[in-house]
């Protein structure tokens, strides 16, 4: 067991974000950089190099993505259970490292890359909810906005880093040496590890030592409390009004006429934007109330996608579009759990930010697959003027439901 | 266990680093040696038994064979193509796409020094060099990766070797179906032959779900439809045949027969190949094509069958694909 002196809450700077933090937003970073540079070049291995149809990939990704959702509320139910966040996050981490090596030992095997891929999502999925929970309970309430805004974008500027290491090393290695990539990420992933082993606290010490285990039907409970209803509705609907980047970077190319190879800039321009806007917008999101903010997301993609459909030049597009789904992500992304935190328990808040977490991500595989269906039977304008509407009317829904805020110390009124 | 103190772990964090980015480097500087180089394409030293010779890609490599003993040694090249053809003293190349490069096509002589290079976007499919070496035609999909699926896109292009002018896309041609002019948005290209003059062609043009052989006159910039249900046209050495790939039942999701097509009587008779044969032809003689096939394990083949549809299909060399015949006199 941990003596809680050893263990206790680091000191706190005046103004600073919590160490433990720091340490958190670091894995993430070195953790984003070997996981975006596998991302960067995956689909052209697999289209190019294995020769898959991208609607195959499609399938791919989807199906993985989707079947390992369920995986984040086990996971998060398993770390407040056994209250060690950190352990299960641990488990996330080194399976997603282990599946970077799995892409090595398929050699190009479809269904060994299949498991793969499978295995990174279940690591993703795993350690998602457990990170978000000890950001908050690292974080005084009234700060949450600003660490998951620290956080995020250290997070992001691993995404950002990731594309154009992958770059670097294929231009080292001889462009098709996809091999040499996975063998880096795996690299990285297993430094960004060693990080979380090292640096990161876990914080059972901080949870009443004698309160009843967490049982299913405690965590069941959580569900018919008003508040975390309705942020799970909350969740649900960014999800529906989330299409995919893919999608979007997709209408971009067709409507600017842009050549493939501009695929990952323009993913690199929204981590960019996501990375310069998230400290800020977590730190406005502390003090003008973090559901206005979250608003302000739904916002952003109603402007992301609208402007697909006006008539606009291309290099106004290739500026606007990555610029709003980088807003969307800071206005929404960490400022959903920031929300959320305070409203859940500690001992179950893991489970609950899985709760959100799998609500917006079923969501999201929903949606996403109505807007592919609905631009192979009316067509790319069409399917937009759907999304655009979609999103307002998730939008409201959303300002319907926060109408009076959420619960919770953290808005300043 | 003692607990480790702040600088512990800051040490085993540095030695964990180090170790990984030891493993990376290295790595990544053994994976750039074992790349072959991208420039200064050499063969190897093998000596080819004399007499007629093929050209064929052998897992992606350009190497010649021996026509007297196609199972015997190769010279193999150190350039990588998906598509490649041969015909005079050109020798053209449809370099594979990976994560940082399009494909191009490189057209050299026939010692392989480079004398074009054409960066182009799309997947490599076909690809022909005219008779005399002049003219060469590519064929790339743009959507998709096969004939057999909807929703495919391809783009088919020229390049006059002599003078140096491309035609990105053959669909800047005016298209005639019928004696009528026809624009549709839907028009894909691919499979073009050339006839002796290096200006009249004959190519695949889909439009409408249906697909027609097309004659094509490239100084004229003309397409015209003159026969239906015919793909990949290869025309004989004596001009008056066409072999081809035709849809059973006229639908490409049933595979392709190996045909041949007379164009004096526009009589179309099968060849003895009943498997489906999914390449643009190649006339080995004025009575023989050669086509490849890809077995269920993944190896490719070239075949060959008679054009009048007598006799049975042969196999001509194994592990190989997209043929084309070396006349003697070259390398």
């Amino acid at each position: 067991m941990y003596l809680s002196t050893v263990d206790r809450p680091r000191q706190r700077l005046k103004g600073a974000v919590a160490a433990n933090v720091l340490a958190l937003g670091t894995v993430s970073l070195i953790t984003d950089v070997s996981s975006e540079m596998v991302t960067a070049i995956l689909p052209v291995y697999l289209v190019v190099g294995l020769q898959l149809s991208p609607a195959a990939y499609g399938v791919i990704d989807g199906v993985y993505t989707g079947s390992t959702v369920l995986l984040r509320l086990a996971g998060g139910y398993a770390a407040d259970r056994i209250r060690r966040r950190k352990a299960v996050a641990a488990a996330g981490y080194g399976l997603s490292a282990a599946a970077k090596l799995g892409l090595i030992a398929a050699a190009g095997s479809t269904t060994g890359i299949g498991v793969a891929i499978a295995v990174d999502r279940a690591g993703k999925g795993l350690r998602t909810a457990p990170r978000d929970a000890l950001i908050t309970l690292s974080t005084p309430p009234h700060r949450l906005g600003r660490a998951f805004g620290v956080h995020r974008m250290m997070d992001s500027i691993g995404a950002f880093a990731g594309p154009l290491v992958a770059l670097a090393v294929l231009s080292v290695a001889g462009s098709r040496s996809y091999d040499a990539v996975f063998v880096t990420s795996f690299c990285v992933a297993a430094f960004g590890l060693v990080v979380l082993l090292l640096f990161v606290r876990d914080h059972a010490n901080r949870l009443a030592p004698r309160s009843e285990p967490v049982s299913p039907r405690i965590a069941a409970g959580l569900l018919r409390e008003p508040a975390v209803r309705r942020l799970t509705g909350v969740a649900c609907l960014l999800g529906l009004a989330t299409i995919g980047d893919g999608f979007v970077y997709l209408l971009l190319q067709r409507k600017a006429g842009l050549s493939l190879g501009w695929f990952p800039l323009l993913a690199v321009g929204t981590s960019l934007a996501y990375l310069l806007l998230a400290l800020p917008i977590g730190r406005l999101s502390d003090r003008i109330g973090r559901h206005r903010v979250l608003l302000i997301g739904f916002l952003a993609l109603i402007i992301g996608y609208g402007v697909l459909l006006a008539p606009i030049p291309s290099t106004v597009l290739i500026v606007v579009v990555p610029l709003s789904l980088g807003l969307f992500y800071a206005a929404t992304d960490g400022v959903l759990m920031a929300l959320a935190g305070p409203v859940l328990p500690a001992r179950l808040r893991t489970t609950g930010l899985a709760l959100l977490q799998t609500g917006q991500a079923v969501a999201y595989l929903g949606s996403s697959v109505l807007f592919g269906l609905a631009w192979q039977s009316w067509g790319a304008g069409d399917a937009v003027a759907i999304a655009v509407a979609g999103t307002l009317a998730a939008g409201l829904a959303a300002a319907f439901l926060l109408r009076r805020g959420v619960p919770g110390p953290e808005v300043v009124s | 266990m003692r607990q480790l103190t702040a600088r512990d772990r800051v040490v085993l964090a540095a030695c964990a680093a180090a170790v990984l980015a030891a493993t990376a480097t290295g790595y990544i500087l053994h994976a750039r040696q074992k790349a072959a180089p991208a420039t200064g394409f050499t063969e190897s030293g093998t000596a080819l038994a004399a007499g007629p010779a093929m050209q064929a890609l052998s897992n992606g490599v350009l190497s010649t064979v021996s026509l007297r003993d196609p199972a015997g040694p190769r010279v193999l090249t150190s350039l990588n193509c998906d598509r490649a053809h041969a015909a005079a003293d050109t020798v053209a190349c449809l370099t594979p796409v990976d994560a940082l490069r399009g494909t191009h096509l490189m057209v050299l002589n026939s010692k392989l020094l480079p004398k074009h290079d054409v960066p182009l976007t799309g997947f490599p499919n076909r690809l022909r060099v005219s008779a005399t070496g002049r003219m060469v035609a590519w064929t790339l999909f743009i959507d998709g990766h096969s004939y057999n699926t909807a929703g495919f896109s391809t783009q088919t292009g020229i390049l006059d070797t002599r003078t140096g002018s491309a035609v990105q896309s053959l669909e800047e041609f005016a298209a005639f179906v019928d004696g009528q002019p026809h624009r549709a948005a839907d028009i894909n290209l691919w499979g073009v032959t050339f006839t002796d003059d290096d200006n009249r062609f004959y190519a695949t043009m889909s439009t409408g779900g249906r697909r027609y052989l097309v004659a094509g006159d490239f100084a004229a910039k003309t397409l015209r439809a003159i026969a239906e249900n015919v793909e990949c046209p290869s025309l004989s050495p004596d001009g008056r045949r066409i072999a081809f790939k035709a849809a059973v039942g006229g639908d490409p999701a049933n595979g392709w027969r190996l045909s041949v097509l007379d164009l004096t009587t526009m009589k179309v008779t099968p060849t003895a190949e009943s498997r489906s044969v999914d390449d643009q032809p190649l006339w080995t003689d004025g009575d023989t094509v050669a086509y490849a096939l890809q077995r269920s394990d993944g190896i490719n083949e070239i075949w060959t069958a008679r054009a009048d549809g007598t006799g049975r299909p042969g196999l001509l060399v194994s592990g190989a694909n997209s043929p084309a015949l070396l006349s003697a006199g070259d390398r």
